[in-house]
Parts: structure tokens; C-alpha cells; sequence
């Protein structure tokens, strides 16, 4: 097996999971349960297609992906912070919605109920491994720059306020409900340029491509004890067994059902304190009646 | 009636019906982008689903898996706990009933049988729904994710087991069962056209009367909605919260389970991968727009598979997919309007209290 390429698989493998994460750590970090990242990537994924297909341009595809998980991501929002509702109800409710309307104007679209037409995405200079797409740079980069917003600015301080204890931050000027709404915006944009990312990639819109990829990246974020460094740092582990899985195939070492079970079993791990206390933010999921 | 008994019927009904209107309005848009009638459209649902024999026999047989799933997520609810697994519980219980009905001997007398693998679909489901409980109250992990965690650990370990040590070549599912056969009604009273409708119906009535007598007329289930409303002042009143959630996970794993024997011994007669098909999760919207009753649940469940097999029926004029739109703004809806509705209820009542 060839490091090079071991590492290049897992770098491309591990961009949607790292935009993903990262939108669910901002979110988290402002109290709103992000069970809805495998329905904001797949709405992205559909999106940038749609912005594609119809302009011919990648660079459209893209802001429209993100167009399409701001908007997934204001309903979001609303639900859970004007109306209250059961952040974890809305979550699924989402990603229910997000199946069932991809593949509804997928057909209304493109007449298909499998897949989109070939559209102009990124990438595609064979020499360069997928290394001349944009997004893979910034899916690289994000969890750091998260990190600095989280940390450094001001803003960030209030998020994470907002998390810990809504309250008290209430009670030194923090409007607790407006930094609520644009983590969550935040959020929904960057789980949608993880399916932007699949999508573009692979220059089409195939029926549920994002294929749970939502869910590990939730998983991420747990074992990264919410953390955005630590969240990529485990988007990259669950991506090096994918590699290491696709690469070993046909080998029969480790069964490949197995392989899938590892994120989510080191998941349940971090939970039960095996690794650390995985500590969640005080107030995650409260605003819920 | 009493004032009490009517401000309950009253929150528990305007969220589903708030819900469906705004389906209505939402499937209106959907039909019309179609460039089709929604009135058309609408009959053509109510046609092919309860206007046909055949088309309602399908309805009864998807609402009895939904009946179960939604009871099982309900009874958590109740306990304060949120189970998103019965879609791996429910296909955990279908494989392990499969699994008995495979190695139990063909001359075995059905009415022996059954109940045999209705025992271990039970035990299959309970054993998938205790886990999260217990690691809920031994590491406070939270049970909705270990639950999603686990759905794909399940899920994948099954497939694993059928594809690589169970299946018939060429297939992707187990041997046909020889006993512990749940009929059909169309074979045996020759109702419901050739449709998957089956028997276990009825053990989902009982289901869902035996969860309601559980809920609401025993000291158990008095203790669950003790801890469910309130797990301090019930710790306080005596009673042990994890021994409750631990329970309760149980329970609500082991009902999801027991629905994975209508696909496997009352349709298909075999295990096969992916029968559950997101029935787990529908179960969550008909827990919901059931708001969490027993009696509720066997209406949302019958609504949630109109619904889907209505699909069906409209699929040469509009896309079915338009139903997997509409349940998804249904549960949006309904999550939306319960704590509203209930600030609005609250609010309206006041002059007459005071």
C-alpha cells in the first residue's frame, strides 16, 4: 500500500465530514442539537447541482449549495428557537425532508429518480488527484479557522456563552436568541458545502448520496468532545478506516461491515467516559420547552 | 366530560390537526409545481388506499409495523426518554424471529410456534433497546445518540451475518421459514385482495391496549410517567429513576421488536436486509402526531400509512416522494405547534379561570 496515496484518499474522503463537524460544533457550541447535518449536507449536495446544471457554472453551484443549507438550516432555527419545538424531533423531521424533497425535484428536475445529469463541478485534472478542487482546500481549513472564530473573537465567546449558559448570558447583554440564529445559519452553510463538496466532485446528484455521512460527522463531533480541532482530528481518523478499508478490499482481513461500525462504536465509547468525559455543552438541547 | 379530561383532548388534538393542514397546503404547492389538480390527486390517494381492498389491506399491513415502532418510541417518550432505535430494534426482532422459525422443526404446530418467535423477536428487540438504557444510567451517555450510534452498528452487524453466513444464493435474505407462519387474512377468510395484511394485527391491538392498561392502570407504569413529567421528585417519592429508564428502554425495545414478525413471519417469511425501511423513524412522527397515547398512536399509525402506500397510487401524476416531503413537514409541524399550542390553550383559558 502507498503512503502517498493512502493519505491523499483520506485528506478527499474526509473534507465532507470535516465541513459537516464543523457545522455542528458552531451549532452545539450555541445550545442547538445538530441531529440534522446528514439532511443539511444532502440538501447542499442537491442544491449545488441544481446551481450547476442550470448555469454551467461551478462557482454558482456552489453559492446555491449553500443557499440551500441556509435555508434548511433558518427552518431549523425557527423551529427550534422561535417555536420551542424538540430539538431532536426537528432534527430527524429534517432530515426526513431533506430525503423527500431531493428526490421530489430531483424528478421534477432531471426526470430521473436515481441521479442528475453530469454537471461541471471541480476538479478533474487527473494528475493533480482531486488536489486542483478549491473545496478540498477549504474543507482542510475550516476546522482551524472555526477554532480561531470559536476562540479568539468575540463572537465566538458569545456562542459559547450561549451554550454553556444562556442566562447568564442573557443577563450581561448577549441577545442569546440572535447568536442562536446565526450559529445555527452558520451551521447549515457549512454541513451544505460538505454535500457541495460530494456533489461537485463527482459532477452529479445521485438519490441519497450523502449515505449517512451526516451522522459520522455527528459522531465526529461527540468524540471530539466539541471541540473543532478534536472534531477534525476524529473526522480524519473515521476517514484514514475508510481508506484503509477501500484500499485493503478483496483482502477479507477485517469484514467491511465492521470497518463501518467504527465511528459510531468509538462514538458510544467517548460517551461512556472510556476516553475522558465527553462533557457537552451545559446547555445543549434546553431551549426545548 | 370532565374540564380537565377536555383541555387534554384539546392540546393532544390541534397539533395533528394544525399538521395537517399545513400537509395540505404544502401537498397543494407540491401537486401544482406537478401541473396537476390537487383535488384530483387527492381522490386518486384516497382511492388506491382506503377505496380498494386490496389498497387498504396494504394500509392495515403498513400500520401495524408503524403501530408497533410508534408504541415502542411512545412508551420511551413517556419515560422521558427519546428511543431512535427502533428501526435497528425492529429489524433485530424480525431476525432473531426468523432465526427461531429457521431452526424450530416444520412439524411444529403453529399456535406453538409463533408465540416461540414472538418471544424471541421480544428478546431480540429488548436486548438492542437495554443497552442504551443501561449505559444511559451506568455513564450517562445520552440515549438518542448511542441509539442512532447503534442503528448503524446493528444494522451493519446483521447485514454482515445474512450476507455472509445466512443467505439464500443470489439473494440478499435468509431461507424461507417452515413454521411459526403468521397467515394472511386473504388466505384464510379470502379478505383484503392479495394484500400483505396479516394477523399480526391483532397482536398490535393487544399491543397498544396492553401499553395503554401498563401506562395508565399500573403501579409500573405509573412510576414511568412519574419519572417521564419529573425524575427528580420521583427519585425524591421513591422511586429508582434508572431502574425506570433501564426498564423502560427495555419495554420500548422489545414492542419495536415484536413489529419486525409482521414483515417476517406474516409477508415475507424471511429476514430480509433493510426490511425495516425507515419504519423506526416513522414511528417517531406517529409517537408524535399520536402524542404519545396508545389510542393515538393507532390513529397516527393508520394516517402514516395512508400516507405512504397513497404514494403508491399517485405515482403516475405526481412523484410518491411528495409523501416523504409531506411527512417530514407533518412531524415539523407538529414539533412546532406543541409548545405553542399549548402557550395559546393556556393563555385562552385564563379569563375563564380567573
Amino acid at each position: 500500500m502507498n503512503p502517498i496515496s493512502f493519505l491523499t484518499q483520506t485528506l478527499r474522503i474526509a473534507v465532507p465530514y470535516l465541513f459537516a463537524a464543523s457545522g455542528g460544533v458552531i451549532a452545539e457550541r450555541a445550545g442547538i442539537i445538530s441531529l440534522e447535518l446528514e439532511g443539511l449536507m444532502l440538501t447542499g449536495a442537491f442544491s449545488a447541482t441544481l446551481g450547476a446544471h442550470y448555469s454551467g457554472s461551478p462557482l454558482i453551484g456552489l453559492l446555491s449549495g449553500i443557499l440551500g443549507g441556509l435555508v434548511f438550516g433558518l427552518i431549523h432555527a425557527v423551529a427550534t428557537i422561535r417555536y420551542r419545538a424538540n430539538q431532536v424531533v426537528v432534527g430527524i423531521a429534517i432530515n426526513l425532508l431533506a430525503i423527500g424533497v431531493t428526490r421530489f425535484f430531483l424528478k421534477l428536475a432531471f426526470a430521473s429518480s436515481s441521479n442528475s445529469p453530469r454537471v461541471n463541478g471541480f476538479g478533474g485534472n487527473q494528475a493533480a488527484h482531486g488536489f486542483d478542487n478549491p473545496l478540498l482546500w477549504m474543507g482542510l481549513l475550516v476546522a482551524p479557522i472555526l477554532a480561531f472564530f470559536l476562540y479568539r473573537t468575540p463572537f465566538g465567546l458569545r456562542v459559547r456563552a450561549v451554550g454553556e449558559h444562556p442566562d447568564a448570558a442573557a443577563s450581561v447583554g448577549i441577545r442569546v436568541r440572535r447568536v442562536q440564529y446565526i450559529a445555527v445559519a452558520i451551521s447549515g452553510m457549512l454541513a451544505a458545502l460538505g454535500g457541495v463538496f460530494l456533489a461537485l466532485d463527482q459532477h452529479q446528484f445521485t438519490d441519497q448520496m450523502t449515505a449517512g455521512r451526516g451522522f459520522i460527522a455527528v459522531a465526529a463531533v461527540i468524540f471530539g468532545r466539541w471541540d473543532p480541532v478534536r472534531a477534525a482530528l476524529a473526522c480524519l481518523l473515521f476517514a484514514a478506516a475508510e481508506t484503509l478499508q477501500i484500499q485493503l478490499q478483496g483482502n477479507q482481513l477485517i469484514p467491511s461491515q465492521f470497518v463501518e461500525m467504527i465511528p459510531y462504536a468509538l462514538t458510544i465509547i467517548a460517551l461512556a467516559g472510556v476516553v475522558g468525559r465527553a462533557v457537552p455543552p451545559a446547555a445543549l438541547g434546553k431551549t426545548a420547552e | 366530560m370532565t374540564t380537565r379530561f377536555r383541555e387534554q383532548l384539546e392540546e393532544a388534538l390541534f397539533p395533528p390537526v394544525i399538521a395537517l393542514l399545513v400537509a395540505l397546503i404544502c401537498g397543494d404547492l407540491l401537486i401544482m409545481s406537478y401541473g396537476q389538480s390537487p383535488a384530483t390527486v387527492y381522490r386518486l390517494l384516497l382511492e388506491g388506499t382506503w377505496g380498494n381492498a386490496y389498497g387498504f389491506g396494504q394500509v392495515l399491513y403498513k400500520a401495524t409495523t408503524l403501530t408497533f415502532t410508534g408504541l415502542a418510541v411512545s412508551l420511551g417518550i413517556r419515560a422521558g426518554l427519546f428511543n431512535v432505535g427502533a428501526e435497528s430494534q425492529l429489524a433485530t426482532g424480525g431476525f432473531a424471529a426468523a432465526l427461531i422459525g429457521l431452526w424450530l422443526s416444520p412439524a411444529m404446530p403453529g399456535l406453538i410456534a409463533v408465540p416461540i418467535c414472538l418471544i424471541a423477536a421480544a428478546a431480540g428487540g429488548g436486548v438492542i433497546g437495554a443497552i442504551p438504557g443501561w449505559l444511559k444510567v451506568r455513564f450517562g451517555a445520552h440515549e438518542v445518540i448511542v441509539t442512532i450510534m447503534l442503528n448503524f452498528i446493528v444494522l451493519a452487524f446483521l447485514n454482515w451475518i445474512v450476507a455472509g453466513h445466512l443467505h439464500v444464493a443470489e439473494t440478499l435474505h435468509t431461507p424461507e421459514i417452515r413454521t411459526g407462519v403468521v397467515p394472511r387474512f386473504d388466505s384464510f377468510i379470502g379478505a383484503f385482495h392479495g394484500s400483505a395484511a396479516n394477523l399480526t394485527i391483532i397482536i398490535a391491538l393487544l399491543a397498544a391496549a396492553a401499553g395503554w392498561f401498563y401506562l395508565f392502570r399500573s403501579r409500573r407504569g405509573f412510576e414511568l410517567r412519574a419519572v417521564g413529567l419529573q425524575p427528580d421528585a420521583a427519585e425524591y417519592g421513591g422511586v429508582s429513576v434508572g431502574g425506570v429508564w433501564i426498564r423502560a428502554m427495555t419495554l420500548s425495545g422489545m414492542i419495536a421488536g415484536i413489529g419486525g414478525v409482521n414483515y417476517v413471519l406474516g409477508y415475507k417469511h424471511y429476514y430480509e436486509e433493510g426490511f425495516a425501511g425507515g419504519s423506526g423513524f416513522l414511528g417517531i412522527a406517529v409517537a408524535l402526531v399520536g402524542r404519545n397515547h396508545p389510542v393515538g398512536v393507532v390513529f397516527a399509525a393508520l394516517f402514516f400509512a395512508t400516507l405512504s402506500q397513497g404514494g403508491l397510487a399517485i405515482h403516475a401524476f405526481v412523484p410518491k416522494q411528495m409523501v416523504e416531503v409531506l411527512q417530514g413537514v407533518v412531524i415539523l409541524a407538529v414539533a412546532m405547534s406543541v409548545p405553542e399550542v399549548r402557550a395559546a390553550l393556556r393563555q385562552a383559558r385564563k379569563p375563564a379561570a380567573a
